[in-house]
C-alpha cells in the first residue's frame, strides 16, 4: 500500500510538478552526511523519475488538480483537497448533486469563481504546448490569454450566457478577434465554417440571427461554437444539457463527443446525471460535499462502483425499465377527468408591431381521461403543451371553446364541468383537485412560517378552528416524512428535496381527489427524486388519490405511470399504458424519446440516429406519421388501449 | 484517502447517507427582519447615518429645550451678529464653558454693524437655566432650557439673523417642520404608490393599462410650474401649519408614479412565483393573494425605496420655501431660513445665514446611505 502510495507521489511530482527545483527539507540536517546521503539518493530518484515521466508528462497530462481547496470567506473550505488530472482527447466527468462544490471546482480552472471566494491551498497546473503554467496564481493578465483561447467554457444557460443585444456570428467571432488576430472577413469565414460542423443547417442565417430567435437547442449549439472557434485544448461544459429537453441533450451531447473526436479536445463535463456520464466520460470523479468520494476510470467507477455513496447515486439514477409485452389489465371506466377536444390557442404580438396578432397553438384536439386511483403521465419536450392542458384541467385557464373538462368527484356523483364554474363553485372545485409545482424554491413563500404555509388553505376555505388547523397540520408534516417540529421553521431552511415534501403537504391539506403534479421531481437531485416519487405512489396508494402527471422524463413517467400520453407541438402522438407503449413504441418521436434517455451504464449508448429521427420536424417524419401544412393524421388505435397518430 | 490497486481513488472518510436530510442551516431559521439587521450591521456608514437620524427625529419633541432661544426671540442690539465660539479656557485657565460679551458698534461708513468681544471679562453659560417660553412635546409650557446665555451676553452659535434671531436655535425649530413634511409626502405618495402600482400590476390588462398612461401624463408635467401652480392655489390666509399640510400632501401626490412603476414591475414577476399560483389555486381572493403574499416579499423593497425618497420630500419642501412659495414667515423651516440668504450680498457679507444648508446636506446624505444599506441588506435569502 504504502509503496503504491509512493509511486503515485512519484507520478504526481513528476507529471505535475516538473520545474525542476525540488524542495529538500534535510538541507538544514544537523547531521551533515546523513543528509547529503538522503539528498543525494533523493535527487536521483527524482531525476530518474522525473526523466521518465518528462516525456509522458509533456505528451499527456493538459491539466492537473493538485490539493485544490476553494472557501467562502472566512468560513470552511466549501471544496477541500480536489484532485484530477485531464488528458488531452479525453473526457473527465465531475459527477455530483446540488451543493457538491462542482461548479465551483470547474470553474476555479478559470478562476471565474464568486467575488467573495478564494483558492486557498492547491495548484492547477495547466500544460500549455510543454509551458506549464499554475493556474491558481497566475497574474490576471495572463490568464485572460488562457482563457476563451486554450481553455473555454460551456454554461447551463445558453439563453443567459448570450448577450441579447448581438448577433451570434459577431458574439462568437469576438473571441478570433481577441485572441486570433483576424481580419473581420478571415473571422467571419472561420465562424461560418464552425456554425456548420455544429451542426447549423443555415449558418448564414445564424450567423446574423439574434439568441432569441434560436431555440434552447440551437442557443447552446452557439454557444458550443463560441467555446470550440478558437481551437481551444480543454472545453469546461458546467452542466450544458440540464436546461434542455431530451431529445436535444442527446444530440448536444454527440455534438460535443464528434467534436472531441475531430479535434483531439479535452473536455470537463460537469453534470449531476450518470447516464450523460456512462455515455461521454472516460474519467469519472463523483464529489460530495466538496470532497472527492471516488475517482477513476469511467468504465470502473460506473462499472463496479466501490464507495457506498456511488452506489447510492447509481441506485436512484432513473432507468426506463425493460418492458416485457404483456396482457393488459382490464380498466375500469370510472373517469375522475376528462379532457375532450381541449384546444388552446393564444395570441402572441407579432414581431414586426404593424402587423396583425399571431395565434400561438399551445394544444391541440386533446383528449385524456384519468382513471379513479390511477396516474396519467404527459411526456413531452418543453412546448409541447403538456403544462396548458394541466392548467386547463384546474381551471386555471379556459380552453378554446368547444373542448370541455369534466370532474367527478367519485362515481356516484354528479359530473362536474369545469370550464363553467361560478366563483363558488370553483372554489369548491379547488378543494378537491390540486397542484404540485416543479420548482420547491418558488413554490413556497419565503416570508411564511411552515405552520402558516400548511394552516393556509384551511383558513382560506374556512375549515376548522385554529386548533384543529394546526393538528391537521402536524398530521400533514407526519404523512410526507418530516415531523412537527418543523412547524416553527422558515422554508428557506430546507433543502430541495423537503421543501417538495412541504408542497406536496399544502396540496394535500384540502383532501383532495385528483393531484396534479407538473414536473414534481425535475428540479430535484437523482437520490431526491427517487425519494419523492417514493412518497408520492405512497400517498397516491393510502389516500386513494389520482393523478394527472406531467413530465419530460421517460424514466419517472415509466415507474410511477398506468397510462402515458406523448404529446408534440400540442398534439399527443403515442398514448398507452407504459407496457405497451415502452415495449413497442410506434411513433417515431416516442421512440426518440426513448433512445435520447442516456442510461447509467457505459455498454448501452444512446442510440443518436434513432432521436435525429424522431426529434426533428413533424414534417420529417417518416411517410406513415409525416404531418403535411400542420395536418396530422388521426390517433388511431394500433391495439387495445394503445394508440397512436398515424396515416395506418 | 486510498488508493485501489485498478488506480481509482476512493474517499476513506465515514459516509453517513442520511446527514444531510435534514439540513443544519439553523441561521437561517431566524425571522426575516433578524436576518436584515445580521446584515444591516455590516453596513457601517448606514448604521452611523441610521443612527444619526434615530436622534435627530427623537430630538424634535425636545427642541425647545436644547435651544437657547426660541424661535421668534429678536435681539434687536444684534442683528447680524456672527457666530459665536464657546470656550472653556480664559487666560490660561480652565474656567468651565463661556462665552464673551460682544458689542456691536455702527460702522457708518458701510452701513453695518460690527461686533467686537470683549475679552476681558468671560460670562459663564448657565445650565438648566430659564428663558424664553416653549411648549414641550407641544403640549406643556415650560421655560426651562439647557443652557443659555448669562444675563447681559448673547450666545449665537452661529450668529444671528436679519432681525437679530439665533440662527441656531432656529434651525433646531426648522427641523421639526422640514424632517417631518418628507413623513406626510411618503405616507400619500406610499399609499397612492402602492395602491394604484398593485391594482396594475395584479390585474393587468385594462387597469394596468389605465394607471400606466395616467402615470405617462403626470410624469410628462414639467415639474417646478406645477408645484408653483399648487402652491398658489393654497389661499394665502391659511396658517403656517395648514399650508404646510398642502405642501406635504402636494409633494406626495406629485411622488407616487415612480413608486407606482416600482410596484407594479415588481408585482409583475412575484405574479409568476409558484408560491402566488399555488395560492390563487387554493381559492385565494385577489385581496389575500396581494396582502399576504405578494406584499410581504415586497416590503423591504417599499423600506428602502421609501428611505431614498424621503430626502426628495426634503429638498422639494426647502427649494418650495426658498422660492417663497412653501412654508412662509412666522413658521420656520430650513426652507425659509434658506430663504433669508437669498440675495448674494448677504450671503457674502453674513455668510452664516447660509448654514441651514449644512442640516440639509447632512439629513440628505443621511437618508441616502441609510437607504443604501437597508437595499443591500433587505433580501436575507439571498447571499
Amino acid at each position: 500500500m504504502d509503496k503504491e502510495r509512493g509511486a503515485g507521489e512519484y507520478l504526481r511530482l513528476s507529471v505535475c510538478l516538473f520545474h525542476g527545483n525540488i524542495r529538500c527539507d534535510y538541507a538544514g540536517s544537523s547531521n551533515h552526511i546523513v543528509g547529503l546521503a538522503v539528498k543525494w539518493l533523493l535527487y536521483t530518484t527524482v531525476t530518474r523519475a522525473t526523466t521518465r515521466a518528462t516525456t509522458r508528462a509533456r505528451m499527456q497530462s493538459l491539466l492537473c488538480v493538485n490539493d485544490v481547496s476553494i472557501g467562502f470567506g472566512q468560513e470552511q473550505s466549501i471544496v477541500e483537497q480536489l484532485n484530477f488530472t485531464v488528458y488531452p482527447g479525453e473526457t473527465l466527468a465531475l459527477v455530483g448533486e446540488s451543493g457538491s462544490g462542482k461548479t465551483l471546482s470547474c470553474r476555479a480552472v478559470l478562476r471565474i469563481l464568486p467575488e467573495s471566494a478564494q483558492i486557498r491551498s492547491g495548484e492547477i497546473l495547466f500544460n500549455c504546448r510543454g509551458n506549464v503554467s499554475n493556474l491558481a496564481r497566475l497574474k490576471e493578465r495572463s490568464l485572460r490569454d488562457i482563457r476563451g483561447d486554450r481553455i473555454s467554457m460551456i454554461f447551463q444557460e445558453p439563453m443567459s450566457s448570450l448577450s441579447p443585444l448581438h448577433r451570434i456570428g459577431d458574439q462568437v467571432g469576438e473571441i478570433l478577434k481577441l485572441h486570433r488576430d483576424c481580419s473581420a472577413r478571415d473571422a467571419k469565414r472561420q465562424v461560418l465554417a464552425e456554425f456548420e460542423r455544429v451542426g447549423f443547417n443555415n449558418p448564414q442565417r445564424a450567423y446574423s440571427a439574434y439568441p432569441f430567435e434560436l431555440s434552447g437547442g440551437m442557443q447552446q449549439r452557439a454557444m458550443i461554437a463560441m467555446a470550440t472557434v478558437a481551437k481551444p485544448e480543454l472545453l469546461i461544459a458546467d452542466e450544458p444539457t440540464t436546461a434542455l429537453d431530451m431529445t436535444t441533450q442527446a444530440q448536444v451531447l454527440g455534438l460535443l463527443k464528434s467534436l472531441q473526436a475531430e479535434s483531439g479536445l479535452a473536455l470537463i463535463l460537469v453534470t449531476h446525471d450518470l447516464g450523460v456520464v456512462a455515455n461521454m466520460a472516460d474519467q469519472v470523479v463523483v464529489m460530495r460535499k466538496g470532497r472527492v468520494m471516488e475517482s477513476g476510470p469511467a468504465e470502473l467507477v460506473l462499472g463496479s462502483p466501490v464507495h457506498p455513496y456511488t452506489r447510492d447515486l447509481f441506485a436512484a439514477a432513473p432507468v426506463i425499465p425493460e418492458f416485457e409485452q404483456g396482457e393488459v389489465l382490464p380498466q375500469s371506466d370510472d373517469f375522475i377527468l376528462e379532457l375532450q377536444n381541449v384546444s388552446k390557442t393564444y395570441g402572441v404580438r407579432h414581431g414586426k408591431g404593424w402587423l396583425p396578432q399571431q395565434t400561438i397553438t399551445a394544444a391541440r384536439d386533446v383528449n385524456l381521461r384519468v382513471r379513479r386511483g390511477k396516474v396519467l403521465a404527459i411526456v413531452g419536450e418543453s412546448g409541447s403543451g403538456k403544462s396548458t392542458c394541466a392548467r386547463i384541467a384546474l381551471g386555471a385557464e379556459l380552453a378554446d371553446p368547444g373542448g370541455q373538462v369534466f370532474f367527478r368527484e367519485d362515481p356516484t356523483a354528479a359530473l362536474i364541468e369545469v370550464q363553467s364554474l361560478s366563483p363558488k363553485q370553483k372554489c369548491e372545485f379547488q378543494r378537491k383537485a390540486q397542484m404540485v409545482f416543479q420548482d420547491p424554491h418558488s413554490s413556497l413563500n419565503p416570508r411564511m412560517l411552515v405552520a402558516d404555509v400548511l394552516t393556509e388553505p384551511l383558513e382560506i376555505h374556512g375549515i376548522g378552528t385554529a386548533t384543529e388547523r394546526r393538528d391537521r397540520a402536524v398530521d400533514l408534516l407526519e404523512q410526507v416524512g418530516l415531523n412537527a417540529s418543523m412547524l416553527r421553521r422558515y422554508p428557506h431552511a430546507f433543502s430541495g428535496g423537503q421543501r417538495q415534501r412541504l408542497s406536496i403537504a399544502r396540496a394535500l391539506a384540502l383532501r383532495p381527489q385528483l393531484l396534479v403534479c407538473d414536473e414534481p421531481t425535475s428540479a430535484l437531485d437523482v437520490s431526491v427524486q427517487a425519494q419523492i416519487l417514493d412518497l408520492l405512489e405512497d400517498i397516491r396508494d393510502r389516500l386513494q388519490l389520482s393523478y394527472l402527471f406531467i413530465s419530460h422524463d421517460l424514466a419517472v413517467v415509466a415507474r410511477i405511470a398506468d397510462e402515458v400520453a406523448v404529446m408534440r407541438r400540442g398534439r399527443i402522438v403515442e398514448q398507452g399504458p407504459p407496457e405497451l407503449l415502452m415495449a413497442n413504441p410506434l411513433h417515431p418521436y416516442t421512440q426518440a424519446l426513448i433512445a435520447a434517455h442516456p442510461e447509467p451504464d457505459v455498454h448501452r449508448p444512446m442510440d443518436l440516429a434513432a432521436v435525429a429521427l424522431g426529434a426533428g420536424e413533424p414534417e420529417t417524419w417518416s411517410d406513415a406519421f409525416r404531418y403535411t401544412n400542420d395536418d396530422a393524421p388521426p390517433l388511431v388505435e394500433y391495439e387495445l388501449h394503445h394508440l397512436v397518430r398515424t396515416h395506418g | 484517502m486510498s488508493i485501489l490497486p485498478d488506480g481509482r481513488y476512493v474517499d476513506d472518510a465515514p459516509y453517513d447517507p442520511h446527514n444531510e436530510l435534514l439540513r443544519s442551516n439553523p441561521e437561517l431559521d431566524a425571522p426575516a427582519w433578524v436576518l436584515i439587521w445580521r446584515r444591516f450591521k455590516k453596513h457601517k456608514l448606514g448604521l452611523i447615518s441610521g443612527v444619526f437620524l434615530l436622534l435627530s427625529y427623537l430630538m424634535l419633541p425636545f427642541v425647545g429645550f436644547i435651544a437657547p432661544y426660541t424661535a421668534k426671540e429678536r435681539d434687536s442690539e444684534h442683528l447680524y451678529a456672527p457666530p459665536q465660539a464657546i470656550s472653556f479656557m480664559h487666560e490660561g485657565q480652565f474656567i468651565g464653558p463661556h462665552v464673551y460679551r460682544s458689542i456691536a458698534k455702527a460702522d457708518l461708513e458701510n452701513f453695518r454693524w460690527t461686533y467686537t468681544q470683549d475679552k476681558s471679562e468671560p460670562r459663564e453659560l448657565e445650565f438648566f437655566c430659564h428663558a424664553g417660553e416653549y411648549r414641550l412635546f407641544g403640549l406643556f409650557k415650560s421655560t426651562r432650557h439647557l443652557f443659555c446665555a448669562p444675563d447681559d451676553a448673547t450666545v449665537f452659535l452661529f450668529g444671528s439673523d436679519r432681525l437679530g434671531r439665533d440662527v441656531f436655535s432656529r434651525i433646531l425649530y426648522g427641523a421639526q417642520l422640514s424632517l417631518t413634511v418628507g413623513l406626510i409626502g411618503i405616507c400619500v405618495s406610499f399609499f397612492l404608490g402602492i395602491g394604484f402600482g398593485s391594482l396594475a400590476g395584479y390585474f393587468g390588462g385594462r387597469t394596468d393599462w389605465t394607471i400606466q398612461r395616467l402615470i405617462e401624463i403626470l410624469r410628462s408635467l414639467p415639474e417646478l410650474p406645477l408645484w408653483l401652480a399648487l402652491s398658489a392655489a393654497v389661499p394665502s390666509n391659511w396658517g403656517p401649519v395648514a399650508v404646510f399640510f398642502m405642501i406635504s400632501i402636494i409633494l406626495g401626490l406629485l411622488d407616487w408614479p415612480g413608486l407606482a412603476r416600482a410596484v407594479r414591475a415588481k408585482f409583475l414577476s412575484l405574479r409568476e412565483e409558484n408560491y402566488v399560483k399555488a395560492a390563487e389555486m387554493m381559492g385565494a381572493s385577489p385581496s389575500r393573494v396581494i396582502g399576504q403574499h405578494m406584499l410581504p416579499n415586497f416590503t423591504s423593497h417599499l423600506i428602502a425605496s421609501a428611505m431614498l425618497s424621503i430626502p426628495a420630500m426634503i429638498l422639494g419642501e426647502t427649494a418650495l420655501s426658498f422660492l417663497g412659495l412653501g412654508l412662509r414667515a412666522p413658521a420656520v423651516s430650513w426652507g425659509v431660513m434658506l430663504n433669508d440668504a437669498q440675495n448674494l450680498a448677504s450671503i457674502e457679507i453674513y455668510p452664516w445665514t447660509a448654514i441651514p444648508m449644512l442640516p440639509i446636506i447632512f439629513v440628505v446624505l443621511a437618508f441616502n446611505f441609510l437607504g443604501d444599506g437597508l437595499r443591500d441588506s433587505l433580501d436575507p435569502y439571498q447571499s
